[in-house]
This record gives structure tokens, sequence and C-alpha cells, in this order.
């Protein structure tokens, strides 16, 4: 068990909180950083794409997980930006500033997505951002001079001033670069008054604003940050698919993305990650174990889907808290061994909430 | 003293067919505990919020230091110097005491969208300076022993004086609280007592209460207004407005009712 003594106010705010945070971050950075010279390409292939999906994962947990938005229509974000992204590359404008483009648009567009969420909750704004989805799926299928319509769209390898990077390694480096700077902007959010303001209009909008909140801004804004992060990640999976089409971001993909960080943990940013790591090696783990399977049922085709439903079910009865929450059990139980107690982490059962003003 | 912080002026609500608040017009003076009081369904809470603009009067006005308090957006009135607390304790529940009180700093935020993304000096500083107000307040009401904990894991109780330090945190001029003693056990109210007449002679700061406990109403306020369906029966002090012969027809029945019981009661 650690005990942190605290003499500063500043130690709360600080990002490691102690020796341990450092030591166990900075081993995961060195990890990441000889990884190229350790992992075979394809595995490294898979590591890019759990960047990819991480960051889009951010972006959706601060919508979904720390302002209580949900989104159904996620992966239009993941639209916009591959989309732009690949008719700005292709128009030879240089990456960062491609990325910069791609990002503002989404952003914008999810701006314009937030208006909505201003007035509807709950399975209503799901109804929405599920339509959403579906208008920009369209539209990226039908605008064919600039999207190349359902036949796909090829992008060039991205040129970072000069510097063409055309390897698995320096994209996987450039993602790993972007990921940092992603996570922590959002750490540092959530450490701010901006995220604090995120939490309250999650758990309660009533006193959020009656603690001046401005919930038109704050809602509109979580959602721009929120698809902008999806933009990001959304040119980046361009560039390594290095081909996009429209079905690439249906509804599955959205569906994917919101799986992907309730599997990982709501409300955590560790959560976003665990997530992307479950989606990207599950249907890995799938593809290893249907060989053992009897024919009947390894062959059987939507076989991913129903691991995935399952899967989900049984976090949402079992571990609410995701995978994230389950690690946090299980470290609790190495800290306190042998005194760890079952109902320790059952949650008390309190008084009804109130009947919410409306 | 008799400087008038805030004044209601004929206000009047009305919900489909239901007058809930009619024409009632009060001055709440600085520096004075100003409490309403009333049976259930009398509309206290909803002049409450109609000052915390969660409602807005179908007619009449708030004026509140020379502005039109019902001519502002909802969140603008934390800033002027208004907070409140509410009934049913409106909390953050997944957040430790710590995050709510810091919620409760946000109309004081120094840093913008983006030096908050990079937690530049500025933010920084300004997250300490929070943190020092957020901790006078936690001193003041003697909550350092919950500071870390889990909001959803606290006794009633404590929520409650959570949701004080809360408001409190804002540094309002004006603080509203909606029945501050319900649900707490006598030790609870007596602290609550204390805290409020705190309130008032150490912090300066105006209350207007919605109170049920006579007790404590008595304690505490310098004057009282009683309701009934929406409307103003009684103002002045705590005695004169429990002795007023309307609130006691409006709690009690009238007298014709009780001598009525009785000759039922003889025959």
């Amino acid at each position: 068990m650690r005990f942190i003594f605290k003499t500063d106010y500043a130690q709360d705010i600080k990002l490691a909180k102690h020796g341990g945070h450092i030591f166990w971050y900075s081993l995961l950075m060195l990890a990441m950083l000889v990884a190229p010279w350790v992992v075979a390409e394809y595995w490294l292939a898979q590591m890019t794409f759990v960047m990819i999906y991480a960051i889009a994962g951010l972006g959706l947990m601060l919508l979904a997980g720390f302002t209580g938005l949900f989104s159904l229509g996620h992966a239009a974000f993941l639209g916009v930006g591959a989309y732009t992204q690949a008719v700005l590359t292709n128009a030879g404008v240089p990456f960062p500033v491609a990325l910069v483009g791609a990002a503002a648009l989404s952003a914008a567009v999810g701006f314009i997505v937030g208006l909505p969420a201003l007035r509807v909750k709950g399975i209503y704004l799901g109804m929405a951002t599920l339509s959403f989805g579906f208008i920009v799926e369209e539209v990226l299928a039908r605008w064919e001079s600039v999207t190349g319509g359902n036949a796909g769209k090829h992008i060039k390898a991205p040129d970072v001033f000069g510097w063409k990077i055309e390897t698995g390694n320096e994209f996987y480096f450039l993602c790993l670069v972007i990921t940092v700077i992603a996570t922590l902007a959002i750490l540092n959010l959530l450490r701010s008054p901006t995220g604090r303001a995120f939490v309250a209009i999650r758990d309660s909008e009533i006193s959020a604003q009656s603690m001046g909140i401005q919930l038109s801004y704050y809602k509109t804004l979580s959602f721009a940050i929120s698809a902008a992060l999806a933009g990001v990640a959304g040119a980046l999976y361009a560039h390594k698919l290095q081909f996009i089409s429209p079905e690439q971001f249906n509804i599955l993909q959205s569906i994917d993305l919101l799986l992907m960080i309730v599997i990982g943990g709501l409300g955590s940013v560790h959560g976003a990650f665990l997530g992307a790591i479950f989606l990207i090696t599950m249907p890995q783990v799938i593809a290893l174990v249907k060989d053992y399977l009897p024919p009947a049922i390894g062959q059987a085709p939507g076989l991913q889907g129903l691991v995935y439903g399952v899967v989900l079910v049984s976090f949402v009865l079992f571990e609410p808290m995701g995978l994230y929450g389950r690690w946090l059990k299980v470290r609790t139980y190495l800290q306190l061994f042998p005194f760890y107690r079952k109902g320790m982490f059952k949650r008390q059962k309190s008084f009804q909430k109130s009947d919410r003003l409306r | 003293m008799s400087e008038i912080l805030l004044s209601a002026k004929n206000l009047s609500v009305r919900f489909g067919g239901v007058l809930a608040v009619n024409n009632v017009s009060f001055d709440v003076r600085k520096g004075e505990v100003f409490t309403l009081i009333g049976p259930n369904g009398a509309g206290k809470t909803t002049v409450f919020n109609l000052i915390s603009r969660i409602y807005t009067p179908t007619t009449g006005e708030i004026m509140y230091e020379g502005e039109i308090l019902t001519a502002q957006s909802p969140h603008k009135i934390a800033s002027m110097g208004i907070a409140r607390t509410f009934q049913n304790i409106e909390l953050f529940e997944n957040a430790s005491v710590l995050h709510n009180l810091l919620i409760g700093r946000h109309t004081h935020r120094k840093s913008g969208l983006w030096q908050d993304m990079f937690f530049t000096s500025t933010a920084r500083e300004a997250e300490i300076k929070t943190r020092k107000k957020a901790e006078e307040v936690i001193d003041f009401l003697g909550l350092q022993h919950h500071r870390d904990s889990h909001v959803a894991g606290l006794p009633y109780g404590v929520r409650k004086v959570v949701e004080l330090a809360r408001a409190l945190c804002t540094e309002p001029k004006l603080l509203l609280l909606d029945e501050p003693s319900s649900g707490l056990n006598v030790e609870e109210t007596e602290d609550m007592a204390f805290w409020i007449a705190d309130i008032k002679n150490v912090l300066g700061i105006t209350v207007l209460m919605v109170e049920h406990d006579m007790t404590l109403v008595s304690k505490v306020s310098d004057r009282v207004l009683a309701m009934n369906q929406g409307e103003v029966l009684a103002m002045g002090t705590p005695r004169e407005v429990q002795s007023d012969a309307g609130v006691i027809e409006a709690y009690l029945g009238s007298v014709d009712d009780v001598s009525s019981l009785r000759r039922e009661q003889t025959v």
C-alpha cells in the first residue's frame, strides 16, 4: 500500500501523482519507442491501429464518458476527417496543415451536430447522431467529384514539409507523437475548469447551470473537441489504409467506437486505450480460436458480431466500469493483499435521486 | 443594514391552469436572513426557481442590485453573486467532495480553453488559487475529513453540508437555501443553525431560505414571509408571523373548523 504525504496543493494537480506513475509510464513509453525494432511488422501495424482508435476513443470518451452525451454517429466525424485529409493531401498540402484542416472541419461539423444536443437528451440524442451518421455516409457516397463515391479514394503518403513518411515504422512514430499530444491535452482539460464543467454537466445539469456553467457553450464545445479528435484519428486512419471508402464509416464503425469506450470503461482516460486494445486484438483472438471450434460454429458467419454482443452484455451486467474498473479492483486486491474484502467496490445503494427539475 | 439587495415585485407564475405563485412581492435587505415558510405546495420553491432563473415569471419582475434579474440568462445568475442549494441535493455524484467545491469556483475561472488544454502557467496558478479558496470553505464548514471522499458514498447529512460548501465556493452575496435542515437529525440541524448565523455574521452573506423547522427559523431568521397557495399570508419577525391568525389558519385550519369538529364529538 502506498501512502502519499501531501505537503503542497501543486501535488494534487500533477499528472504523475507518485514515483510509481513515473516509472510505469516511462517504461511504457520506452517499450513503445523500441517496439519497431522488436515487434514484427504485422503487430506494429496493429499497434498503430490501436493508437488511431485510441485517439478517436479519447474524443468519444470526453463526450460520452465525461460530458454524458452519447453519440451513435461518431464514425461520421472519422469519415469527415479522413476525406478532408485525403483531399488536402492529394492537393499537395503538407501533412501537419492537412491534419489541422481535418481536425478543424470535423470540429465545425461536430459543433453543428452538437446543437441538437442542447435540446434533446439520452436516447433522442442517440437517434439524432445516428441519423447524422447516415447523412454523412450518404454524402460521402454521393458527392463523387470530391470523395470518389462508392469506388473509394486513394490517398498519397504523408509529407511533413518535404519529409515523406512511407514506411510503417515512420508512420508508427508519427501516430505515437500525435497520440501522446492528444492524451496530454485531454488530461490537461480534465484537471482544469473546462473539464470540471464537462463532468458537472454529466452529473447534474441543473446544478451545473446554477454554478454558472453555460450549458450550451460547454455541450457544443465537448462535441467540437470530440469531433476534432475523431477527425485526427480519421486522417491517420486514411493514411494507414491508403484507401478509403464510405462503408468504412458506417453505423458498424460508430457502434465499434461506442463499444470500445464502454468496454474500456466509461469515464476514464485509460478506458479509451484499453478499449482500443480490445477492439483491435479481439478479431485476431477470434480468428485464432476459430480453428479449434467445431466447423459448424467456427465457420458460421457473424461469429464476431455474436462474440462482441456477448462481451458487451456481460460487461454491462458484471463490470459496468469496464476493463479499467476491473484493473482497479485487481490493483486494489494486490495492494491490500491479503486484506481485500469481497464487497469493497460494491456500490452502496443510495437513496433515490431527486426528480430532476426540467 | 436596511439597503435592499433583492426585491420581487408582483411575481406570478402560471403552469397551465395552476397559479403556482400569485402576485407575490417582497424585499430582501442586505445582511439579513429572510425565510419563506408555508405548507407544502405553497410556492416557496417556485419563488426560488424564479430567482435562480429556472422558471420565468408570467408577470412581475425581480430586481437585484439595481438590475432586472428576470432579464438575465440562467448561467449568469451565479456570476452576479447568487448561489443556491437544492431541496433534494443536486451534487455531482461521481466526483470527490473537493472536485465538487472546485466546480463551485467556476465563475471565478481565469484560464480559457487553450490555456487549459496546454495547462499553461496561468492555468496552473489559477488552479492553486482555486484550491486555496476551496480549502477556506472546507475549513469553515469542517469538511477536512471528507475532502477526498466520493460524494456517492457519503451520508445524507454530510452531502447537505457539501452542497452548502459548494454554494459558498462561488463567493455569493445572496445565498438561497432550499430547506437546509430537511433530512437532518437534531444535532446536524443545530450545526446548520450555527453555520447560517456564521454565514450572515462572519462572511456577511445575505441568506434567503425556505424552511419548515420553526425552531431553526426562529433561531436564525430576521424576517419571515409566510405563503399559502401561492399568495403572501404574512411578513414580519418570526414571532409576529407565528402569531398571525392567517398563518395559524393555513397550518391548523380555522376556528370554525375546530369548533365544528367539537360539535361532532359532543353529539
